[in-house]
């Protein structure tokens, strides 16, 4: 059965063939049906091999198995081996069978992606290498799964490589752990130049002789290795912003998987670790114990359901560290198993809620997330009580082993486990809240969106007044013309009285006489002629008095043309006054939006919890992005997606009775893992009692976390803002001023260095041929060709010469 | 060829006269071609291809039938060219200079297959025949003279090539590149004439320019240490070694695309190569008396290369300051001199070979795209180009070495080296491998990620046929190399054998090799106290191979 062992990374790295060449043929979903069968079939293939070691007994179950010869040279020699013992049939077990959940996931997750098959061939070489991490039968094989799991996290990581920061993050993720790699490797350098060999089988068996001091140095460096691929302080940074990636990627490598390497490679070299002065695996520890509270202490301020992960993957993993440095091998690793299912299943949870949610990350736009997406829901809370150490959940029994190590050897690191874990049962309980409980968030208007909307409402209030100006500016046009018309027709009326005179002085100039003359004169005409003639006289004499009366009649109508425009003058102050009536309105009108907007504007920045915030005036004015979270239904995953997740819970919640403390016979475990061990780990020597004592006071410290945060999250009770404090949501400002050196000081050193070879190293070169080039131009001036200057020389040359023989002279 | 072909039906007696047939034909191509009509473009390259590729396989040829046990010089021959002076056709191949030969037989026709010079055909194939004839030449001989005359040859071909074919400041490039040679090889000049003089002198044999025969001489101590540092220097300029070094970013960015994967590929490797073949064999007191000096410039040398590396704007001086990088590490193993620092030089100069001058093509490409090699004219291109992006990914993991690639087995057993030989260089050496990753890593974020924020970013066209074949080619030995280095190490490690073996009975001094573990079985791993019965540890033979 043993030698079924290679099928184990036979299967994802074919994948990886097969789908580096037909990939793209696949495409969505066969390619991922294909990886997912693939890192399955290495998961049955560890499961024959985990059956052959059970079928032997204690100390047969250590084997190595060669392949080929990697690299001899000279008394160096690593071959491409494997090694099978109980630790490395452990991680193979939960890598595979949890990388191959969330392939499956990873199917749902990425439908639809663009790069969806090129995902694939990333997650299944980092699978391949993981698995040569952990059964490597040398340091070097296992420093080529290391590096491999790297370069494959910062392809995912940077995986959408179109936003800028996704690639920074990369980078950041690559560089942060070859600081750490650099320790790993002068690691391997100094057990090879002190045993000869660095083949797992010599190195521990040789151990023991290792001098305390050398031992020592390997642990130490062993231990940077470590906290660059396990996310200990100082080289955490690069985790938190590893979440640019995918989700499943998340879960699968900066969750469940690869952050365990370090704690792995510490147990695999536990001879190493035990041959050293006492104060190196206290280090460990220390640094362990620090880093879990550190990060625990951000976790509570961020509000990306990620991000909280991220931190809190941080801190379990200095949990790891505090476990291993105190000896409690056992205990890390349990923990490391548990932890790998209910981190895996909140990831996923969280990446299944992000994905029901529209990409949205931020809990504060959460809320009330469980009567919608149930099967999420149900799952991420099942994460969250083993997480949070409530019994009979997983966490609860191995996070209480490692405090019940600590308790047992050093006092002071059990007090700073246990500040963590109420933290941790805080800032998980927190997220809960704001996630799934509470009101739902998703339609609620944001601070900005709130402010925006009163923005506007008082820039239309403010056009209104605009618009009222405008109106009187127009009526007061119409009453200066309206003004105008009456002097226009005043002046008609004058014009025409003084035509009406005239026409009278005319009409009165005309006798009656020779009107009466002219009448008669019409009267008597006998013939016709003579009678036209006198009736056209008798017009002429009578015209003047029917012009005069026409006149008259003229002035008449002028002088009602100018009571007309007397009244449209009037009209038009009417209108003005009404005008101005208006503005005065909307004047007033602006000023209550303005004090409306002064009472109505969010008044801080928290986001409200409990009640929906106040968009009572601005409804009409809310960006349309808000209408579009109003109007969207959050949807359960699909089946790919929650079926990891089931089953996921199931080991979240069973997975702690890998090692029950009731009795010697449950610790199966503690036995299986006896023969990677040697007899170095710790062992618990607590009485029944106090064993009881511990997990009561862990469980109450669990309830005192969870039973706060429902009072500030689901309650409102307390301030939110004097507990997430932004330096805590800033991370201790520990980026910043990590970026603040990069950029500053570090790339100005840089710089120095390019421009001081710009300028010193080339310059010099430039300056030598510059002389040379000088040099001889200037003696080419003395090649004049004029004998008298050629004779001037030599005359000098012999002056100098007599002078020179002269002094020298001896008598 | 049907002479070759006939000769490797008996390949158990190799051929006679396989050096020198391997370097006449480049040579005999490079008149040939430029007999051929300038008109003819086409038949002009392939005549190159064809001389080249002749001379690449019987390279191979040579490396089939290299001896793996024998640590000696093989395929040697050896004739009387000037008597007077001793000077002879001295040939052969050893583990030390076998894969370089290879490299410099295969690289040639690959370059002449993959690159289209942009003018004057007839010229270019004529002068890149000769620098191949040159370049396997300085591989094979064991004559000083014969060295010293390809070492030259070399120098012409690569003056034109840069000076005729390179961009925008190629005469101030190709002016510098030669000058600097040039000041090194005088001085090796005046230092091989020295050591033919001194040794002759002191054999009373008569003047004899053999190498085997020279590396026997017993020269006074401080004599032999003056002459090793005329050599030393010419090879210094050759490596480049810091402070030395200015003339490689000039060279490399103004080549053209062929000049500079040649210059990485082989040209590079003339100093290192140097430094094995005549400083540690020739002078082994000498070597090891300036040992710390030359630690301390490699170490130099990796860490600021790496650092001003990172500073570059312009992409193709990137990858040249990273190649005064790599090349510190091949010095710190030489000067390890023990087993694994040698071995891994000289693997590591083959996988530089390998890598940068994948990177140089890589970069060609790019520049014949967008006629620019300013990383900020450059941005988003994996959108435009995902394969080239692709490549250029495993590339520059090889650069970094990652283990699984072929860089990282060099560098690992440099570093190691030098370790066990003198463990701070190696600590300090380390730190170089955080900074490539720091500049590669970064030069691709600002190159490939991020969106194309230009058209001509967003039109970039992805790798063709012919260029995928050419990376492709590059990327077989890249992986191979990195996962089954075996049959490399089986023949490199013998020569440098025998080369440490000659050191040590020169000089009196073994090389610091490091304990030697025997195997250690799983019965002993139990064996010690711990365990409830130890007899399941019977079993272990069984287990443990």
């Amino acid at each position: 059965m043993l030698d079924l062992v290679w099928l184990i990374p036979a299967f994802p790295l074919f994948g990886f063939a097969v789908l580096v060449l037909f990939g793209r043929k696949l495409g969505d979903p066969a390619a991922g049906w294909l990886a997912t069968l693939m890192v399955g079939g290495s998961f049955a293939a560890a499961i024959a091999v985990f059956v052959g070691l059970l079928g032997l007994d204690g100390e047969e179950r250590f084997a190595v198995r060669t392949l080929f010869e990697w690299i001899p040279v000279g008394n160096f020699s690593v071959d491409v081996g494997v090694l099978i013992d109980p630790l490395s049939m452990t991680m193979v077990l939960f890598v595979t069978g949890i990388a191959t959940l969330i392939h499956l996931y990873a199917i749902g997750y990425m439908a639809g992606d663009e790069k969806f098959s090129k995902f694939f061939i990333y997650l299944n070489l980092f699978v391949f290498s993981m698995l040569m991490l952990v059964l490597g039968d040398n340091l070097l094989l296992t420093f080529l799964g290391w590096e491999g799991v790297g370069a494959c996290s910062y392809l995912l990581i940077s995986f959408w490589f179109g936003d800028e920061a996704n690639a920074s993050a990369g980078k950041k993720a690559f560089v942060t752990n070859r600081i750490g790699d650099f320790g790993f490797m002068i690691a391997a350098f100094l057990t090879f130049a002190t045993i000869g060999s660095i083949r797992y089988v010599d190195v521990l068996a040789k151990a023991p002789t290792m001098a305390a001091v050398t031992a020592t140095a390997v642990t130490l460096l062993l231990l940077v290795g470590a906290c660059g691929k396990s996310a200990q302080l100082p080289l955490y940074v690069w985790l938190p912003d590893a979440m640019a990636g995918p989700t499943p990627v998340s879960a699968l490598i900066h969750a469940a998987t690869m952050v365990t390497a370090g704690v792995y490679l510490l147990t695999r070299m536990n001879p190493v670790i035990a041959a050293a002065y006492d104060w190196a695996p206290t280090t460990i520890a220390w640094v362990g114990g620090i880093t879990a509270l550190f990060a625990a202490t951000i976790a509570v301020a961020q509000n990306d359901i990620k991000k909280v992960l991220a931190y809190s993957t941080v801190s379990q993993l200095g949990y790891l560290f505090l476990a291993v440095g105190l000896g409690g091998y056992v205990p890390a690793i349990f923990h490391m198993i548990t932890h790998a299912f209910f981190k895996a299943l909140l990831f996923l949870a969280a990446g299944s809620v992000i994905h029901g949610m529209h990409h949205e990350q931020d809990m504060r736009r959460f809320g009330g997330l469980a009567r919608l997406l149930p099967i999420t829901a149900g799952t991420f809370i099942v994460g969250w009580l083993a997480i949070a150490g409530v019994p009979p959940f997983s966490g609860f029994w191995s996070k209480d082993e490692v405090l019940a190590y600590a308790w047992q050897e050093n006092k002071a690191l059990w007090v700073i486990g246990l500040l963590t874990a109420l933290l941790t049962a805080f800032y998980m309980s927190r997220q809960v809240f704001l996630t799934f409980f509470g009101r739902y968030r998703f339609g609620d208007p944001s601070v900005e969106e709130l402010n925006a909307a009163w923005d506007t409402r008082i820039a239309v209030a403010g056009g209104a007044g605009i618009d009222a100006a405008a109106a009187i500016a127009t009526a007061e046009t119409a009453l200066d013309e309206a003004v105008a018309a009456v002097g226009v027709a005043e002046e008609a009326v004058t014009a025409a009285r003084a035509d009406a005179d005239a026409a009278a002085a005319a009409a009165a100039a005309v006798d009656e006489a020779s009107v009466e003359a002219a009448r008669s004169a019409v009267a008597s005409a006998e013939d016709k002629d003579a009678k036209k003639a006198a009736e056209k006289a008798l017009k002429e004499l009578e015209k003047p008095a029917k012009d005069a009366e026409k006149a008259l009649s003229a002035a008449a109508k002028a002088e009602g043309a100018v009571e007309a425009a007397r009244a449209r003058v009037a009209d038009a102050e009417a209108v003005v006054v009404e005008a101005r009536r208006a503005a005065e309105a909307a004047a007033a009108a602006a000023d209550d939006v303005r004090r409306a907007a002064e009472s109505g504007r969010p008044r801080s920045t928290a986001v409200p919890l409990l009640e929906a915030p106040d968009a009572s005036g601005v409804e009409d004015f809310l960006p349309h992005e808000v209408a579009h979270r109003r109007a969207y239904h959050p949807h359960e995953s699909p089946w790919t997606m929650t079926l990891p997740l089931v089953l996921l819970s199931g080991g979240a919640i069973v997975a702690g009775g890998l090692n029950l403390p009731f009795a010697k016979s449950l610790h199966v475990l503690e036995h299986w893992l006896e023969p990677a061990l040697f007899g170095h780990e710790t062992h618990l020597e607590l009485s029944g009692t106090a064993k009881i004592a511990l997990a009561a006071v862990a469980v109450a410290v669990g309830l005192v976390g969870i039973g706060s945060a429902a009072a500030v999250y689901l309650r409102g009770r307390g301030d939110r803002a004097a507990i997430e404090q932004s330096i805590l949501a800033d991370a201790w400002r520990v980026d910043r001023s990590f970026a603040w050196f990069m950029g500053g000081p570090g790339r100005r050193s840089f710089d120095l260095a390019a421009r001081f070879d710009r300028t010193v190293v080339d310059g010099a070169v430039n300056g030598v041929a510059t002389l040379v080039r000088t040099a001889s131009s200037g003696l080419r001036v003395a090649q004049t060709g004029y004998v008298r200057t050629y004779a001037l020389g030599i005359a000098l040359g012999t002056v100098a010469l007599l002078v020179l023989f002269l002094s020298r002279a001896a008598f | 060829m049907s002479m070759f072909l006939a000769a490797a039906e008996t390949a158990s007696t190799p051929f006679p006269h396989l050096l020198t047939l391997l370097v006449l034909v480049p040579a005999v191509g490079s008149a040939v071609v430029a007999l051929i009509s300038k008109q003819r473009p086409d038949v002009c390259r392939q005549a190159a291809f064809l001389f080249s590729a002749t001379a690449g396989a019987l390279a191979v040829y040579l490396l089939w039938n290299f001896d793996v046990a024998d640590g000696g010089f093989q395929f040697v021959e050896s004739t009387t060219w000037v008597r007077d002076f001793g000077i002879g056709w001295r040939l052969g191949v050893d583990g030390i200079s076998l894969f370089l030969v290879v490299l410099s037989g295969l690289l040639f026709p690959f370059v002449i297959l993959a690159i289209t010079p942009e003018h004057d055909p007839k010229p270019y194939y004529a002068w890149l025949l000769l620098l191949q004839a040159g370049s396997l030449g300085v591989f094979v001989a064991l004559d000083l003279f014969a060295f010293f005359v390809f070492f030259e040859i070399v120098l012409v071909p690569m003056y034109f090539l840069i000076g005729s074919w390179g961009h925008g400041n190629r005469t101030y490039a190709a002016m510098k590149f030669f000058l600097f040679t040039m000041f090194g090889s005088a001085l090796m000049l005046v230092g091989i004439l020295a050591l033919v003089a001194t040794a002759a002198d002191a054999t009373g044999a008569g003047a004899t320019f053999d190498i085997r025969e020279l590396a026997q001489a017993d020269l006074a101590t401080n004599t032999a240490r003056l002459i090793f540092c005329a050599f030393a220097l010419a090879f210094a300029v050759k490596v480049p070694i810091f402070p030395l070094h200015t003339w490689l970013p000039d060279a490399h960015t103004e080549a053209p695309t062929a000049g500079s994967v040649i210059l990485a590929g082989i040209m590079l490797k003339l100093g290192t190569y140097g430094f094995v073949r005549f400083g540690l064999y020739l002078f082994p007191e000498a070597s090891r008396w300036a040992a710390p000096v030359f630690l301390t410039l490699g170490v130099v040398g990796i860490l600021y290369g790496a650092v001003v590396a990172t500073m570059q704007r312009d992409l193709k001086r990137l990858v040249a300051y990273s190649s005064v990088a790599h090349l510190g590490f091949i010095v710190l193993g030489t000067f390890a001199m023990n087993s694994q620092g040698v071995t891994g030089g000289i693997m590591q100069m083959v996988n530089h070979g390998l890598s940068t001058g994948a990177l140089f093509l890589l970069v060609g490409m790019i520049y014949e795209r967008r006629h620019t090699r300013e990383i900020a004219e450059l941005n988003g291109l994996q959108r435009s180009a995902p394969i080239m992006a692709a490549v250029f990914t495993v590339v520059m993991l090889s650069s970094i070495g990652l283990p699984g690639l072929n860089g990282f087995v060099g560098e690992f057993l440099i570093l190691n080296g030098t370790f066990i030989a003198n463990r701070w260089y190696a600590v300090i050496a380390a730190v170089g491998v955080i900074l490539a990753a720091l500049y590669l890593l970064w030069a691709y974020q600002r190159v490939f990620h991020g969106t194309p924020r230009s058209v001509e970013n967003e039109t970039f066209a992805d790798l063709r046929l012919r260029e995928g074949l050419a990376v492709g080619a590059l990327l077989v030995p890249i992986v191979v190399l990195g996962v089954y280095p075996k049959p490399m190490i089986e023949r490199i490690e013998p020569s440098v054998v025998v080369l440490l073996e000659h050191i040590e009975a020169r000089t009196g001094v073994a090389p610091v090799e490091g304990p030697t573990a025997e195997r250690s079985t799983v019965e002993e791993l139990f064996g010690g106290g711990h365990g409830d019965d130890a007899s399941h540890g019977a079993d272990a033979g069984k287990v443990d191979k």
